[in-house]
């Protein structure tokens, strides 16, 4: 995961012709629940490989989960929804899981669309032209 | 700058040392893509190659039953590395999913094919064979855009409806220049193959040799597909 962001990072700055990246915003949503500091630590590891990326700024950016139900139409957040250990576990390696093991409160339907907080993004980057 | 997907950046490292992809297609379901997919991966490992096998087919993955991956589940290790079942790396969705039901909409079947992709750590791979589900679909067309230099291996029966659905497939890669290695007609009589390169008989013994790779390295099904093989330049 990490080696994906720093590479897109590296990436999208080259292309939008950044001489200096400086700084990019790191989404995390809730429901893949990345551990922050396991992320931090892989990125201060690859930062050593990707030169581009050398005075970079990673700002985490905590992004609740939200669902809405195609049901019903309900909207729900994570909190609330009962999940065992593994079922933790399986959603983080792969967050298209909560279809699975989740369902909507309200109409119990497992036919719901993850309108937030899936899993981890690039929202924003900064840096010399 | 609206959000950026980082995923897709990394899947061309993970699938850099893998030389060859097979995607196991046919367009109709209980056609044996998946028994030929996973009976092909174990005669590539058999001969020695190292090979992988990613069973594509979410809402009817049965590859693990035919390989009998029972108690697996890969190793984090800088992303997932896949266990190994009869001697073949084996990645599928059930892992997962607790064997239960995985109901997904398109735009979700792709997104956790994109993080498998992403995640799935295959090493060093001669072969990586891919069972892929029915029809064109979100699977298939991620597979195009992802695995750019997928070869496609068609199964089709001697229905009239499995071959026709088949040449509007075969069309559709031609139109999108996929390279496909041939058709082999499975259940086949052997007469009049129509458009097939390659037959397998019908095996009777086949399905008791289920979920035991050994055994169905030793069925007349794994015979055939291994000539079939050999024919279509796969190995």
């Amino acid at each position: 995961m990490a080696e994906s962001v720093i590479k897109t990072a590296v990436e999208y700055a080259r292309t939008e012709k950044l001489k200096k990246l400086k700084e990019a915003g790191v989404i995390f949503g809730e429901l893949q629940a990345v551990d922050k500091d396991i992320f931090i630590f892989a990125l201060e590891e690859l930062r050593k490989q990707y030169p581009g990326a050398k005075g970079c700024k990673f700002k985490i950016i905590g992004e609740p989960a939200a669902f809405r139900c195609k049901a019903c139409a309900h909207e729900f957040p994570l909190k609330g929804l009962s999940k065992t250990r593994d079922e933790s576990e399986f959603i983080h390696f792969v967050p298209e899981m909560a279809h699975t093991f989740l369902k909507c409160p309200k109409c119990k339907s497992p036919d719901f669309e993850i309108a937030r907080g899936r899993g981890v993004s690039l929202s924003y980057l900064k840096g010399d032209r | 700058m609206t959000n950026i997907d980082p995923r897709p950046s990394v899947i061309e490292v993970r699938l850099s040392k893998v030389k060859r992809v097979i995607a196991v297609t046919g367009w109709k379901g209980g056609i044996g893509k998946s028994v030929t997919a996973a009976t092909l991966a174990l005669l590539l490992a058999k001969k020695g190659h190292k090979t992988g096998l990613f069973d594509l087919d979410f809402a009817g993955a049965s590859a693990h039953l035919i390989l009998g991956a029972k108690g697996l589940f890969p190793k984090e290790e800088k992303g997932l590395e896949p266990p190994v079942c009869g001697g073949v790396k084996f990645m599928s969705v059930v892992f997962f999913s607790g064997n239960k039901a995985v109901p997904l909409r398109g735009a979700n079947i792709s997104d956790a094919i994109i993080e498998l992709l992403a995640i799935t750590q295959w090493g060093e791979l001669d072969f990586l064979v891919l069972d892929m589900p029915p029809g064109i679909n979100d699977a298939a067309l991620d597979v195009i855009r992802f695995a750019g230099r997928a070869e496609v291996l068609a199964v089709t029966t001697p229905s009239l409806l499995a071959h026709d659905v088949l040449a509007r497939s075969l069309e559709l890669y031609r139109k999108m220049e996929v390279p496909v290695l041939g058709v082999i007609e499975n259940m086949s009589s052997g007469a009049g193959l129509k458009g097939a390169a390659a037959a397998i008989r019908p095996d009777r013994g086949l399905e008791k040799a289920l979920g035991r790779p050994a055994a169905l390295l030793k069925t007349a099904f794994a015979r055939d597909l291994a000539r079939a093989a050999a024919r279509l330049h796969v190995a």
